[in-house]
């Protein structure tokens, strides 16, 4: 009997599990890997600030509590805005659906919260939302964003995936230097719409407060 | 022909991997303790200033229940009974013994450095995927040396035809290889550019939609390869040796092998109901999630026959209860997954607290379970003493089940309360809650399972006392037991 045989050829009944358990991937990932990998004609991607955003909400773990899927009920479209589409993703490395809503969706976040809102809900969430659980995250407005290893992925996906940044994104440090006065113009930006004195006074040296990357990058989830 | 004379197997690598089975297993348990008391008391996230948060901790928890506690707990019964049923010792390779012990030292370590990283927030973003592009190297290395392990073992095996474990820890290991690399594949950005920014950060090779395939292709499967495949593996070695009774059904432990290797991987995209990826992916997703329910009732069922007209040992001994109460949480489970899998009830149950409650009766009832009555029956064989004491496996047994017990049931409660205020709409047809409300209201549920959480730590801390016991001051046994555990 060829189970029987199989048990006696260990090569074989190695092989033969990576075969079984090979079909499922390939047939469920791979036909549609280059449509899902389009974006929308109207999807940029992010800024270096907003990435440098992005990574802290990697950092700090955000999707274990939110998620940025809002899904095709009326009852989410009510609350959170239209529902998600896949060309909205495209430029989502990695792509932060989250799996779990111990708080709000945040997929469209930067259509209905403000700068100031995020400050003041950063440093104390229950000041804002009376009864929430969030922790604060006061570290933020101390801690320094790495704003290099945004712009560093930029040129990474840029040139491995084609994501269109423009032609001033290049590997050189001299690039870099170049480009770092514009994200610190980014952050001004934020930063006047903030209170935070420390915070003002940190981008005004050159320095990006992680807040301010956090609140670029929540305001650019639309 | 083989000899009858009874081989002397040598346990060293597998008594260290149990040392650390314990301790992984208790360092997962009390952060997820701490996290289940952050979501009742948010006091409590601010015990160690910013590394101290529920978001920075819960990595840290998952990551060392599964990299730490389960996977230790995988290598550890691989080197215990792995020379027992291929019939050959460790002893008699001086190459597998050398490597069995590289093995285990860069696995600790390496599990050591991995934790840090999170603790630091140096994460590549996935969940249960979260280490950075060079630990996951260090994984992969480590996984390979297993690897070694298996196949050099398997090369100079005595018995040749493989027994049913030894198919499912293969399955474990070819399948969390193909998984961990595809879903991990990252460029790291300082190499990709002039030395620009941190040397720890990665990007995804997939993005969006596809990323998130690749990633619940992979969490589901992490799951399946990892927390069923070599469970399943393990009780089907230690309930025989356990109870003294042959397996019930050869065909049936056939029938839900081949089945459950090819059935899993289709269910992956369950996690993604409702999302932007495309219907048929997500039907498929669902309907294979029902199916999986024949090869996992498979080898349960195959298992409770096992103990057919012998369930006196159940009153008896409490390893066979361990391991009962193991399959029969896994048929909990594994009935659970495929009603939540069907899209009308994940409409209801997706991003809400019932998920949680899933999987922690799957992981606390079955694998925690499972690999403690593993430990329970190889450390008297290892050390060649008696369970320290029978009474205190009893109080345990008892204090942990309640503990799982509380934990489902406060989670589908607090789930099913969740999703349903989130849809609730009034007459006109507005919704009633704020989101605020559907926070507010947990509250009593997330207390209960902050006090399963304090119980089932603590029952793990009576069973690390008794191994230790055991160990130290068990009662010396002259020769092995040769089913039955004896126990003081």
């Amino acid at each position: 009997m060829f189970f029987h045989w199989l048990e006696k050829n260990p090569f074989y009944f190695a092989l033969m599990i990576s075969v079984v358990i090979s079909f499922a991937g390939l047939l469920e990932i791979v036909p549609n890997f280059a449509q899902a990998a389009r974006p929308l004609s109207t999807e940029k991607p992010k800024t270096v600030l907003e990435l440098a955003g992005k990574n802290l909400y990697v950092k700090d773990n955000c999707i274990a509590c939110h998620s940025q899927m809002i899904r095709p009920f009326k009852s989410e479209t009510d609350r959170y805005g239209k529902y998600s589409l896949s060309g909205e993703y495209a430029y989502d490395r990695p792509f932060l659906w989250g799996s779990k809503r111990t708080g709000p969706d945040l997929h469209r976040v930067g259509n209905y919260r403000t700068t100031d809102w995020h400050e003041n809900h950063m440093r104390d969430p229950k000041a804002m939302v009376p009864g929430s659980i969030m922790p604060a995250y006061k570290h933020m407005f101390t801690n320094v964003a790495d704003i290099e290893s945004a712009y560093a992925e930029a040129v990474t996906v840029k040139n491995a995936f084609f994501t269109p940044y423009g032609p001033e994104f290049k590997r050189t440090r001299a690039a870099w230097e170049a480009h770092r006065p514009k994200v610190i113009a980014d952050a001004k930006k934020i930063a006047d719409d903030m209170k935070d004195e420390d915070v003002k006074k940190a981008v005004a040296n050159g320095e990006v407060p992680e807040i301010v990357a956090m609140i670029a990058y929540l305001n650019s989830l639309k | 022909m083989q000899s009858n004379a009874a081989l002397e197997y040598d346990y060293t690598v597998a008594k260290l991997f149990t040392y650390v089975t314990i301790l992984f297993g208790f360092l997962g348990m009390l952060v997820g303790t701490i996290l289940a008391l952050q979501l009742a008391f948010p006091e409590l996230n601010y015990l160690i200033g910013e590394y101290g948060t529920f978001s920075r901790l819960r990595p840290i928890h998952t990551n060392t229940v599964i990299f730490g506690f389960t996977v230790s707990g995988v290598f550890a019964t691989w080197y215990y009974f792995a020379q027992r049923v291929l019939k050959v010792s460790m002893a008699e390779s001086r190459f597998l013994m050398i490597m069995g012990k590289v093995h285990f030292w860069v696995y600790f370590i390496g599990a050591l450095i991995a934790t840090i990283t999170l603790v630091f927030g140096i994460s590549a973003g996935k969940e249960y995927a979260q280490y950075e592009w060079w630990v996951d190297i260090v994984i992969v290395i480590i996984w390979i040396m297993w690897g070694v392990n298996i196949f050099g073992m398997i090369g100079i095996r005595r018995e040749k035809a493989l027994y049913v474990s030894i198919w499912y820890y293969l399955a474990c290991f070819l399948g969390i290889a193909m998984l961990y690399l595809f879903n991990n594949m990252s460029i790291p950005t300082y190499f990709a550019t002039e030395g620009l920014g941190s040397i720890h950060h990665s990007v995804s090779m997939y993005s969006g939609t596809n990323d998130a395939l690749v990633q619940w292709w992979y969490g589901h499967n992490a799951v399946a390869f990892g927390f069923t495949v070599p469970i399943v593996g393990m009780i089907y070695y230690f309930l025989p040796k356990e109870s003294g009774q042959a397996i019930y059904s050869y065909k049936l432990s056939l029938l839900s092998f081949w089945g459950l290797m090819f059935v899993y991987l289709w269910a992956g995209s369950h996690h993604l109901l409702w999302s932007t990826v495309p219907d048929w992916m997500q039907t498929m997703g669902s309907a294979f999630s029902i199916v999986l329910i024949l090869p996992s009732w498979g080898s349960a069922i195959n298992m409770l026959l096992t103990m057919k007209g012998e369930w006196n040992q159940l009153a008896e001994n409490p390893l066979i209860k361990f391991m009962v109460i193991a399959s029969t949480f896994y048929m909990l489970s594994t009935i659970e997954g495929p009603i939540q899998a069907i899209k009308s009830v994940n409409a209801i149950a997706h991003f809400t607290d019932w998920i949680p409650g899933h999987v922690h009766d799957g992981v606390l009832g079955w694998v925690v379970f499972m690999i403690m009555a593993s430990l329970f029956h190889m450390t008297p064989r290892m050390f060649k003493r008696e369970i320290y004491s029978k009474k205190l496996m009893g109080i345990q047994f008892w204090m942990q089940t309640t503990a799982v017990v509380l934990y489902f049931t406060s989670m589908w409660i607090a789930g099913i309360t969740q999703g349903m205020m989130w849809r609730a709409v009034d007459e006109y047809g507005n919704l009633v809650y704020s989101f605020i409300d559907t926070v507010t209201v947990l509250h009593p549920y997330y207390v209960i399972r902050g006090v399963s959480g304090v119980l089932y730590t603590a029952g793990f801390i009576l069973f690390a006392f008794n191994i230790y016991k055991t160990i130290t001051a068990g009662r010396k046994l002259t020769e092995e037991p040769q089913f039955r555990t004896p126990m003081a």
